[in-house]
């Protein structure tokens, strides 16, 4: 299962990587653009987002209404997100479908209208997008997060701002496109039914006349204060902490992320153990780790009604300052058991292994077949992940809390 | 792929699509309990019982509960319906039948005082989430005023007090009515031997005791409600509309496919009038069946300065779709997205089992996705067309909540008539609209 995967690079610089899922009826095509919110210019916060919105409004032979019509004939199920890499499209269909999905997301990318009459109507959708984020607690605090621990530009929220939003013009979005929307850095992923070379030729003349250009590099500038309090007129405090941990790239990756899994990834994961199960402290309580290229964290979030918030953090960091002291044997038994199965789940889905290999590729500059990561999860060893732990106790902690109240970060913790 | 189905001598119903070729297997347990099964001081018991269901049985303790899950690496959850409560595993193909013997456990908990008093924390702490969160109740107020007093209209969290004032007496008994043998459905689905399920079956859940369950059935009227709630401390304006649809067999296919056309997230007419127009945040119709009836819910969200408005205009729209029905394009786009979608998720064996166990608790019937996808092609713009003339969706009950204090009841929301009945707009050519 899993073994076969293609990749073929084009002159101009674009990649095509593809696994092939014989078992399935589906597949799943995914592209990922150099064209993130890290590129937004500093006076127009949003412009990624706005430029994305505005490809899909018509495109090639086909204007607004009728490209999404056709799309909706032809029965393809889109994900479009802006990451702070990255503009990204995903379309999932029978398979098919896939040359006629390729040949308008092509379109998309490449040949988008950019219309004046659109503008209005984006501004006016993203800016409502912005305003709802006010009345939503856990985004608030997420998008804090990441802003706070992350180096700008890449905990910029990628939805943008107001101030942006408000002022991009179309010619804004116009150079926006003709400088970031090229195939030098990008990366086309496909996973499911397929022919590999009959999609080679199908991508190299839907892009292979494509002309390239380089992704400008990035200035980024460190953070400010590492505890925020927004207040929020709530019941419940959330509360997130984030904490330093090596990217996916580094050598270290799979250690460090298996004690994050130990952490806070499953029902009996230490913080839900301990902070609902054992105190019944609060409904949702779970730690993750998120990586960008060159920086990762772990990301550990609980929301509680505001008596017992300061009880709630006092525990979490506790829960995780005691992570450093190592893992146990059955904690690890567990752990390989539900990463396992995780990668079964993967062969079922041509839209989670397409995303899986684009990820891999953009981080890696290749992919791990699912038999090789299965290797490698058999490998982990708690004297692996306690030798990790130990080296790299978690601490330096960024801290946010939205709710009625602010907390009380003890000493030392920042 | 073959279904099987089979019965234990105690009425428990176990029904499976097997398929020897898949990368996983699933089972689940569904109940057929919900909130509109519960007395009203008792609001909240079904979902509260749901989560003391994993705080372990006799013989397994809570933090055993978790781990045993964990370590056979299962996908597992539960959750709590109007009309039913699954508990559910997605698993690697050897172990199943532990996964099985765990479940077939949950429902046997052991209600213990100390674990009630904690769970009771993490459900009130579930609430207040619910209320800090859009759309802030306003779903659950919608229910309540629209479903008057029908069952239907219980919110399933229940409220800080009827929770307060449960007692594991009061849930012990509560359970003893519901969750008896014949009320349940163990379902599974992909790589599952089924001779090995009802053996397994058998096994754990043999001596489980027969019961006479009953549920009240009965068609609500759905009330003609318009309520506005005032929460200054909100930015968006969150509407939310509910109006009775069809509940008969025959028209499902028919009401899925009407929501979709006019209010799925792509292309639907919702999202041409209010989503891609900048308009609104958010704007979609979907369409729900219970036992004894169905519903067609709004929700929207925007910009408070453009609520009134948009109300005007979505009823606008509402009592146009009565009048002159959708259009056969329209039509062929919604079959295509439906049914792609449908064979998409069908890849996943967990996906199925809520399809084969729901179909199963509640019509004692089996559907493959071959005869789903004739069922949907099947249907004509003429059944829609008339499902909207029977359930017109310009009536029904509006909640709002936000920093507005009012909005005004658009023209084209229909009021019902003083005997009662709905009002339905007359159209001069029901059926022949290009």
């Amino acid at each position: 299962m899993g073994e076969t995967i293609f990749c073929h690079e084009f002159p101009n610089g674009l990649v095509l990587i593809a696994e092939p899922m014989s078992w399935l009826e589906s597949v799943t095509c995914a592209i990922r653009i150099p064209a993130g919110s890290i590129y937004d210019r500093e006076d127009l916060p949003g412009l990624a987002a706005f430029s994305q919105e505005l490809t899909l409004r018509g495109a090639g032979g086909r204007d607004s209404r009728k490209l999404i019509e056709d799309l909706n004939k032809l029965g393809i199920h889109r994900v479009e997100d802006v990451s702070s890499a990255h503009a990204k499209y995903a379309a999932s269909m029978v398979a098919s479908k896939l040359p006629a999905a390729l040949a308008i997301l092509a379109d998309i990318v490449r040949r988008p209208h950019l219309l004046e009459k659109e503008v209005e109507p984006i501004r006016r959708g993203l800016l409502q997008d912005l305003q709802g984020v006010e009345d939503e607690p856990l985004e608030k605090l997420g998008r804090e997060l990441r802003r706070r621990y992350y180096p700008s530009p890449w905990g910029r929220p990628s939805d943008g701002e107001e101030s942006g939003i408000e002022r991009i013009q179309l010619k804004d979005v116009q150079e926006f496109h003709g400088r970031h929307y090229q195939p030098n850095k990008t990366i086309i992923s496909i996973a499911g039914r397929f022919d590999w070379s009959f999609v080679v030729d199908l991508v190299g003349e839907l892009f292979g006349d494509w002309p390239a250009g380089e992704p400008p590099p990035v200035k980024t500038v460190n953070h400010q204060s590492k505890y925020g309090h927004i207040p929020f007129a709530s019941q419940q405090v959330q509360i997130g902490i984030a904490y330093p941990c090596v990217p996916y790239r580094h050598p270290d990756y799979f250690v460090a992320s298996a004690a994050v899994g130990v952490l806070g990834g499953g029902t009996s994961a230490r913080l839900f153990m301990e902070v609902r199960e054992r105190r019944g402290l609060c409904y949702s309580v779970y730690a993750t780790y998120h990586t960008l290229r060159d920086w990762a964290g772990v990301f550990c979030f609980a929301g509680t009604t505001a008596e017992r918030a300061q009880e709630t953090l006092d525990v979490l960091l506790s829960e995780i300052r005691r992570l450093g002291e190592g893992i146990r044997p059955d904690e690890l038994q567990r752990l390989k058991a539900r990463i396992k199965s995780g990668l079964v789940m993967l062969q079922e889905s041509s839209a989670a292994r397409a995303m899986f290999i684009a990820r891999d590729w953009y981080h890696l500059g290749r992919v791990r077949s699912v038999s090789e990561l299965s290797r490698m999860v058999d490998e982990l060893s708690c004297e692996g992940i306690n030798d990790y732990l130990k080296r790299n106790p978690p601490g330096n902690f960024t801290i946010v809390t939205v709710g009625p109240r602010e907390l009380e970060v003890p000493d030392g913790v920042l | 792929m073959a279904f099987y189905r089979h019965q234990l001598a105690n009425g428990l119903q176990i029904v499976a699509e097997c398929h020897p070729e898949a990368y996983t297997a699933a089972i689940g347990f569904f109940v057929r309990v919900g909130s509109r099964d519960e007395p009203p001081q008792w609001a909240g018991v079904s979902h509260f019982l749901e989560h003391m269901a994993f705080k372990g049985s006799e013989g397994r303790t809570a933090d055993e509960v978790n781990r045993s899950f964990d370590e056979i690496g299962a996908h597992y959850n539960a959750f709590t319906g109007q009309e039913s409560t699954v508990f559910y595993a997605a698993i690697v193909p050897e172990y199943w039948p532990q996964a099985l013997e765990l479940l077939a456990d949950l429902l046997q908990p052991a209600f213990r005082e100390e674990d009630f008093e904690l769970e009771r924390k993490v459900i009130l702490e579930e609430i207040s989430m619910h209320e800090d969160e859009p759309p802030f109740g306003a779903d659950d107020k919608c229910r309540e005023v629209f479903f008057g007093s029908h069952p239907l209209g219980h919110s399933v969290l229940g409220s800080l007090t009827t929770i307060g004032a449960l007692t594991p007496g009061d849930m012990r008994e509560y359970w003893r009515k519901f969750y008896s043998a014949d009320n349940i459905t163990l379902a599974g689905a992909g790589r599952i031997d089924f001779d090995q399920l009802v053996a397994e079956a058998d096994k754990w859940c043999g001596k489980w005791p027969s019961g006479q369950v009953s549920r009240q059935v009965s068609s609500p009227d759905g009330a003609s409600g318009w309520v506005v709630l005032s929460k200054p401390t909100a930015t968006q304006e969150y509407l939310v509309h509910m109006t009775k649809g069809p509940m008969e067999d025959d028209d499902f296919f028919a009401a899925s496919l009407l929501a979709s056309i006019v209010g799925d997230s792509e292309g639907s007419r919702l999202f041409w009038e209010f989503v891609e127009s900048g308009e609104a945040e958010n704007a979609n119709l979907r369409y729900l069946d219970y036992e004894d009836t169905g519903i067609f819910i709004t929700h929207m969200i925007c910009d408070p300065g453009r609520a009134q408005r948009n109300l005007d205009r979505l009823f606008e729209l509402y009592q146009q779709l009565v009048r002159e029905g959708i259009t056969e394009d329209e039509l062929l786009q919604a079959k295509s997205k439906v049914s792609s979608g449908i064979v998409l998720a069908s890849e996943r064996p967990r996906n199925r089992l809520f399809a084969v166990g729901g179909e199963w608790l509640y019509h004692k019937r089996y559907r493959s996705v071959r005869e789903v996808l004739d069922k949907i092609a099947a249907v004509t713009r003429d059944q829609i067309c008339d499902i909207l003339q029977r359930f017109p969706l310009n009536t029904g009950t509006l909640v709002a909540i936000g920093p507005l204090n009012e909005l005004s009841r658009p023209e084209a929301m229909a009021a019902k008539t003083e005997d009662g009945r709905q009002f339905v707009p007359r159209s001069e050519n029901r059926h022949s609209v290009p």
